[in-house]
């Protein structure tokens, strides 16, 4: 699948769009698509593609490369995709390891980022860029939301966990800004440990009244199944990556009425996120996930800017990504100062439909949400 | 931390040590008998959960999943050894490290392949799940102490089947002496496929039985495997018993570990800080443990002449 | 001389040309590529001295790498961030000088392998294997989870360090320094395996017994290996961060250490130019394999099981004959 370039048939003009300053893009798409973490990297491929596929736009050509989720990987294939396929934007990175590896190297060499799902702090603040837009989220914002949503609830006395690694780090100190109850236990977990019967048992001597936890991946699926099964009964909230539609099959029962915070759902309301929806299960057969609406997201910010600048105009082109105009599956989006997404951030609860485990909208638990590192950001 | 806490992390430990002695048990025979170090161990573990999954997701039935579980792991097993492994018997470890780390890239891209990059679902049967109350007001999950009964029922099983069968009469004169039981017209390679299906049913079990409570996904396998080394290590490689014993230490150590290191320095440090380091610091306690054991014993607790 | 000789002659300049001739061509990423091929095989290079005349067979070599790519990463963000390293009780501040930093890369990682092959060499054969394995996850998770330097983040380090009258940025200067030092390090492995040192390493690998009938230590004899061993994986480390222009606790990871021994295996165990064909046999799957599909980690095994049951010497062996340099 890999370094399929795709050259679409349909031309712009057919959709009706104002065809100016039209100029060739080349995408360089460095995610991952092998080893554990595989299934992101395909969600956003395929978003990513659909949209592309969608649009139709010939001047849109994408290269993709399997970063096997390793940093050193990253780097090279970023050298690669500049200096022998020389593509104008980047795009596709899934970690925020990867990310802080590959995106301060291709920003200073001229080359556009769009990130699709990774947003460190340090990207956001005293290392952001001109040439960096982040169209997901700053790592922070789920978990400022959690917090937002923990104080609503009334939640007097969390018990917060996290894997023992920067984005953890930056999770608990996420919830914590906005949270204004107590703590009840604050415990970093191993990366990678998948046996939490002793975090469990610590929760339930802890006193707390609620638990706040951000364990992606493998990680959270195990913590949910010995959660669900200890008995305990206090109430869960986390991030969506916990419980997204990809990983949400695999924990079942365990997850039913888990409350997490989320910038997007397929239930929103508007006519972008049900096209969306429709076609990506029409072409892939399941249910769109998170990363998925990222990729797709992504696509159609670049297509927009497509749409009003030549790519070698860099100064016009950045105008134009930063203007945001695309219909995104979240409904408004718009970006701050430091190029990172201003956006309402939502709290879901998991449900059953049929035999289908997935989210429904039940609040919003920010509004026009951005992050706390503008003023850091010195563009 | 007060002795209910205190006896749930016990109990925490010895489950965890149970499973990885599930997973050692097996390491440690095929290295005993056939002298071969087998990198691939961890996919079978995973081979196992993976069947299990799929087994439960078809027809619901918990039981039925274990036998999958332990049905596939061995013919994995078996069909590895006769293909593959048996041509690494005379070759160094070198080569066998070699060609196990390649199957290790068979194994999980293939099962990505045929599963897909999403984790499975693999949950504990109605009839284990949730707290029971123990002597003292523990709530503990039912299934944990099914796992440790599972574990410990596995170990006296093996320590039979060593002890008084056949077949444990032949590996033990296999670990003392292969070509000598070969003369004396036992059918070796025969002995060398049941010890190693038998390694692999074990490593598939622990991996359906821990996948019900955690994921079920490409490359669980390998973190267990080096777990297992460090076991063991510990125990004595070819020993049971040591890999019994090296387990629970393994075990009880990196639960225990965890929550007392971020305590310990909870003394002199603030609470997040305190939690990062103490936690990284307990993420390096059982291999200083092995340090330390081979410092005192280079064979480990029961490794005989290697 | 003989065949092997050849071959040996053919990969050295093989190597040498191939970025030249890419230089010619515009085609720059082939350069980047033939650096990591330097660079690998440099880490294979101070493997094999362990593995292939000692017969140490260590699959813990990525503590080594992984050390030499954070004595880059720590020097070099100190002097990027202009904060000093250490203030008491002396001032110690960072550097973007390659030989200093090479020079700390091969000091932190033989201090590391002393340490490491003073616990582990108490024990042998497959003993030795995994207390090695052991010691390497040991740093992998002290490397994520320490928040001083990024963690698992890594560190990414915005300029290449500098070389003193080169251009380091430019790909061709830097793989010149790479294959330099790959060359300096085959030749330093050619005379240590003839020296007396060597011969009696190569002995105690052999016959400790007889090592020890002649007031040799076979201890010590190893350690000193281990630790040449180690400071000369170290120095690539070193190296491969420059190259990425970055570090991270994946040069710790475990399937590092697989790799590496998967060069010397590739190329031919016992063969002083092993770990540059294998090295260089690698990283061209890896760039072609990768283009054919999302799964060919497949491929990858079986081709690696395919050398191993069927082609037992390695590349070199195949093209060179059966005799093995150092049996």
């Amino acid at each position: 699948m890999k370094l399929k370039s795709l050259i679409a048939a349909a031309s712009l003009a057919a959709l009706g769009t104002a065809a100016m300053a039209e100029g060739p893009v080349k995408v360089g798409m460095i995610t991952t698509l092998s080893g554990g973490g595989a299934g992101l990297g395909i969600d956003v491929r395929d978003g990513f593609m659909l949209a592309a596929k969608m649009a139709g736009n010939d001047n849109l050509s994408v290269v993709i490369e399997d970063d096997q989720r390793k940093p050193e990987i990253a780097v090279q294939l970023a050298d690669k995709m500049i200096q022998s396929d020389k593509v104008d934007v980047l795009t596709g990175i899934i970690w925020s390891n990867l990310a802080m590896a590959v995106v301060p190297a291709a920003t200073a060499q001229g080359k556009f980022y769009l990130s699709p799902n990774a947003g460190p702090s340090a990207l956001a603040g005293k290392g952001c860029d001109k040439n960096y837009f982040n169209v997901a989220w700053q790592n922070d914002n789920l978990h400022e939301a959690a917090g937002g949503y923990a104080n609503s609830a009334g939640f007097k006395n969390s018990f917060i966990l996290a894997p023992n690694y920067p984005a953890g780090q930056d999770a608990l100190t996420g919830y914590k800004r906005l949270y204004k109850g107590g703590l009840a236990g604050e415990v970093f977990t191993q990366l990678g440990q998948k046996d939490y019967a002793s975090e469990i048992a610590q929760i339930r001597a802890s006193g707390a009244d609620s638990v706040f936890f951000f364990l992606p991946g493998g990680m959270g699926i195990s913590f949910l199944k010995q959660y669900a099964d200890s008995g305990l009964d206090l109430p869960v909230v986390g991030p969506a990556f916990s419980f997204d539609q990809g990983i949400l099959q695999a924990v079942g029962d365990a997850a039913m009425g888990v409350k997490n915070t989320s910038q997007w759902n397929k239930d929103i309301d508007n006519a972008a996120n049900a096209a969306f929806v429709t076609a990506f299960q029409a072409e892939y057969g399941r249910l769109p996930s998170l990363y998925a609406s990222q990729g797709y997201d992504t696509a159609n910010l670049l297509l927009s800017a497509m749409a009003k600048a030549d790519v070698g105009d860099a100064d016009a082109f950045r105008a134009a990504l930063m203007a945001a105009d695309f219909d995104s599956v979240r409904g408004d989006f718009k970006f701050s100062a430091n190029h990172h997404p201003i956006q309402d951030i939502y709290v879901r609860e998991v449900i059953k439909e049929g035999d289908v485990y997935t989210n429904k909208i039940i609040g919003t638990a920010l509004e026009d949400h951005s992050n706390v590192y503008v003023d850091e950001c010195k563009m | 931390m007060t002795t209910i806490l205190f006896i749930e992390q016990v109990l925490n430990g010895l489950q965890f040590g149970v499973m990885l002695f599930l997973m050692a048990a097996g390491l440690t025979l095929v290295f005993g008998v056939m002298g071969l170090i087998n990198l691939a161990h961890g996919s079978l573990y995973m081979v196992g959960a993976f069947a299990a999954a799929a087994v439960a997701g078809a027809t619901g039935s918990f039981l039925l999943a274990l036998i999958a579980a332990l049905a596939a792991a061995a013919a994995a097993g078996a069909l590895v050894e006769l293909l593959i492994i048996r041509r690494l018997y005379a070759r160094d470890h070198l080569d066998q490290v070699l060609a196990t780390f390649a199957l290790i890239l068979i194994f999980s891209e293939g099962t990505r392949w045929l599963f897909g990059s999403f984790p499975l679902y693999l949950d504990i049967p109605d009839y284990l799940s949730g707290p029971v109350t123990l002597p003292g007001g523990i709530h503990y999950p039912l299934y944990r102490l099914a796992l440790i009964a599972a574990g410990l029922a596995v170990a006296a099983g093996l320590f039979l089947l060593i002890s008084r069968t056949r077949l444990g009469i032949q590996i033990r004169a296999g670990e003392s002496d292969r070509e000598m039981i070969a003369a004396l017209g036992v059918d070796i390679s025969k002995l060398y496929t049941i010890v190693f299906a038998l390694g692999a049913a074990l490593a598939g079990l622990a991996g359906a039985l821990v996948g019900a409570i955690q994921s079920v996904q490409v490359g669980m396998g390998e973190p267990v495997l080096i777990l297992a080394f460090v076991v063991i290590v510990i125990g004595g490689i070819g020993s049971i018993k040591g890999a019994l014993i090296g387990a629970l230490m393994v075990g009880l150590t990196s639960t225990l570990g965890s929550i007392a290191m971020p305590a310990l320095f909870r003394m002199f440090m603030d609470n997040s800080a305190a939690s990062a380091t103490g936690s990284a610091v307990s993420s390096m306690l059982i291999y200083i443990l092995m340090a330390a054991v081979l410092v005192w014993r280079p064979k480990g607790l029961f490794g005989g002449a290697v | 001389m003989n065949r092997e000789f050849l071959i040996n002659m053919v990969l050295l300049l093989g190597l040498a040309v191939v970025p030249l001739w890419a230089m010619a061509g515009d085609a720059p990423f082939t350069i980047t590529l033939a650096t990591k091929v330097a660079i690998l095989a440099l880490a294979g290079v101070g493997l094999n001295i362990a593995l292939g005349i000692g017969g140490l067979i260590s699959l813990g070599h990525a503590a080594f790498f992984g050390i030499g790519g954070y004595a880059m990463g720590i020097l070099a963000s100190h002097a990027q961030s202009y904060t000093a390293l250490m203030e008491w009780p002396i001032l110690i501040e960072g550097t973007k000088f390659m030989p200093v930093i090479w020079l700390v890369a091969v000091a932190a990682s033989a201090l590391a392998a002393l340490v490491i092959g003073a616990l582990s060499l108490r024990t042998s054969g497959v003993y030795f294997i995994m207390i090695t394995l052991a010691f390497g996850q040991m740093f992998y998770f002290f490397a994520i989870s320490w928040p001083a330097y990024g963690g698992e983040d890594g560190l990414s380090i915005y300029v290449r360090n500098g070389f003193p009258g080169l251009n380091t940025l430019v790909p061709i200067h830097f793989f010149g320094i790479c294959y330099s030092l790959l060359v300096l390090a085959l030749w330093f492995n050619a005379c240590l395996a003839k020296s007396p040192f060597g011969l009696a390493l190569n002995a105690s690998r052999q016959c400790p017994e007889r090592v020890e009938t002649v007031g040799l230590s076979p201890f010590r004899l190893r350690l000193t290996a281990f630790v040449i061993s180690g400071a000369i994986t170290g120095l690539s480390g070193a190296l491969f961060a420059d190259l990425n222009r970055f570090v991270s606790p994946t040069m710790f990871s475990w399937q590092t250490s697989g790799e590496i021994m998967v060069f010397i295996i590739l190329g031919g165990v016992g063969r002083l130019y092993g770990p540059v064909a294998g090295a260089a046999l690698f990283i061209t799957l890896e760039h072609f394999l990768g283009g054919l599909s999302e799964y060919w980690h497949i491929y990858l095994g079986v081709l690696l099981l395919l050398v191993v049951l069927f082609a037992r010497g390695g590349i070199i062996g195949m093209l060179a004959g059966r005799q093995v340099a150092h049996d």
